[in-house]
């Protein structure tokens, strides 16, 4: 508890030395993203004889681009965030999250920025070894021998039999993403940030989210991640801006929910009617403070950072 | 039968996989941020003893397993069959050898021990962690010889093997532990 409350303090300190602006954003939302692979909170909101559903956010992304667009320049935000049916070591469905976004920035640029708050926040709990960066790309063939752009049905089914997962084939079927989320998670990620600082950037299109394609290389998207000690701390990109793309990609990401029989979101329609304002040239990042914490106390559950899990909640 | 999804999935859960009893042991949910969650889990084949991992896609479910462990008193060994009863109802399962398998040199008849049932029929059976059996045989002691030392092999009334001290003599009564095959204690009649 002590060390979270230092930490929140050095990180206002960092951003505040910065010229960064710290905003708040409402938890509580008409809408909430569309992403296939999360699930969110919903509430009734009772203003008689008014009845609304409301949603609690994912992530803070859609409200702070919309500051971005208004013209708020560079902004972070601490924020809750919560994320339905997600349980586990590593995984609370109530977390806290650092999300900023620096108006102006490139994606490498960012990971500078992303390297020196490391730097900041590990200072005196044992020193990490020099940052790593690494392609996904390359990173993906050293540890597999697969090319993550290219899908061959043939030889992923070949590396999962090889590897004690002849279940992957039945899961994963002919999707190109799914298996390389198989892969990644099983096989790569275990090995990434020994004691150090690992950012992966250039994720395969078809994992692009809400990041910009690749200006030279369209199979790739600017995305970065960042991994400690094989432990996934956060993800920024460097931002979609244009609208005509976002609508589609929700709209296509709505297609997924259907055939998964997930429940339908609510597009966010402020959000496309600000990137249509224009949002600014920018990059951010969002990254989990509770798993921060874990590294920094070298707990090994998220239980042992929060106050109440969410059993005791 | 109920199904379980992975969700529910905790250690000491009885699924069906691949047609055979399993207990669950580890469950850990993986989800990258942007990803597909996944449950990479831990689980024991019943039958075989064997552990093996699996990944399920998180949601996925299987068939829960009738496998029960009831706790009974070792009667007798037929030559062929091991027999046991629920103290309770009298009501009485025999087991072959194979499911008997390395608890067998641990059961002296009346003993209680527990036996897992699948189905209602003996998977596999486990003698209780201490068990106190008599040395049927065993070199003559050493006078003197307190503890330590490199100690003997004994022979057991149920024809297990341990390690004992020097000073321990046959005829007398001592405590194993049945989970690691050492001797504990001799025991005083």
């Amino acid at each position: 508890m002590r060390l979270r409350a230092q930490l929140l303090a050095d990180i206002r300190q960092f951003f505040s030395a910065r010229a960064v602006l710290e905003v708040e954003t409402p938890v509580l939302s008409h809408s909430s993203g569309t992403d296939p692979q999360l699930d969110f909170f919903t509430t009734d909101y009772c203003s008689s004889p008014l009845r609304q559903t409301l949603f609690l956010q994912t992530s803070p992304e859609f409200a702070m681009k919309r500051l971005l667009a208004a013209g708020s320049g560079s902004i972070y935000q601490i924020a809750k965030a919560f994320r339905n049916g997600e349980s586990g070591r590593f995984h609370n469905p109530e977390f806290t999250l650092l999300e900023w976004y620096r108006v102006g920035f490139t994606l490498p640029q960012l990971m500078d920025e992303i390297a020196e708050l490391m730097a900041v926040l590990f200072s005196g709990h044992g020193a990490l070894n020099p940052i790593q960066r690494i392609s996904y790309q390359d990173l993906f063939q050293r540890y597999t021998g697969l090319d993550p752009l290219e899908f061959s049905y043939p030889d992923y089914c070949a590396f999962a039999r090889d590897n004690q997962a002849p279940e992957a084939e039945g899961i994963c079927g002919h999707d190109h993403g799914l298996w390389l989320d198989f892969i990644f998670s099983h096989n790569v990620q275990p090995h990434l940030g020994e004691n150090a600082v690992c950012m992966v950037y250039g994720y395969p299109a078809c994992q692009s989210s809400l990041a910009r394609i690749n200006d030279r290389n369209p199979q790739i998207t600017d995305r970065v991640e960042v991994f400690i000690k094989g432990i996934e701390l956060g993800n920024g990109y460097y931002e979609l801006t244009d609208s005509k793309e976002q609508d589609m990609r929700f709209d296509a990401e709505q297609v997924v929910r259907q055939e998964r029989k997930r429940p339908i979101s609510a597009k966010d329609e402020h959000l496309i009617a600000a990137l249509e304002a224009g949002l600014p040239e920018c990059s951010g990042m969002a990254i989990g403070l509770d798993r921060l914490l874990m590294l920094l106390t070298n707990s090994s559950t998220i239980n042992d950072v929060l106050g109440f899990p969410i059993s005791r909640a | 039968m109920a199904s379980y999804s992975t969700n529910e999935f905790k250690a000491g859960l009885k699924v069906m996989l691949d047609n055979d009893p399993c207990a669950i042991i580890e469950n850990e949910f993986v989800k990258p941020g942007k990803g597909q969650a996944f449950n990479r889990v831990k689980i024991r084949n019943l039958k075989t003893g064997r552990v093996i991992e699996r990944t399920f896609k998180s949601g996925d479910s299987l068939e829960g397993a009738d496998v029960v462990d009831v706790a009974m008193q070792y009667l007798y060994n037929d030559g062929e069959f091991r027999h046991f009863m629920v103290p309770d109802t009298f009501e009485q399962y025999q087991c072959d050898e194979k499911a008997v398998g390395d608890a067998g040199k641990w059961l002296k008849d009346q003993d209680s021990c527990t036996v897992t049932l699948w189905n209602d029929a003996p998977l596999s059976v486990s003698p209780a962690n201490f068990v106190e059996l008599a040395i049927v045989e065993t070199d003559p002691g050493v006078r003197g010889d307190t503890s330590g030392g490199g100690g003997k092999p004994a022979v057991l009334e149920t024809g297990a093997v341990v390690r004992v001290p020097l000073f321990v003599q046959q005829g007398e009564l001592i405590k194993v532990d049945t989970r690691t095959g050492e001797y504990i204690s001799r025991v005083k009649e």
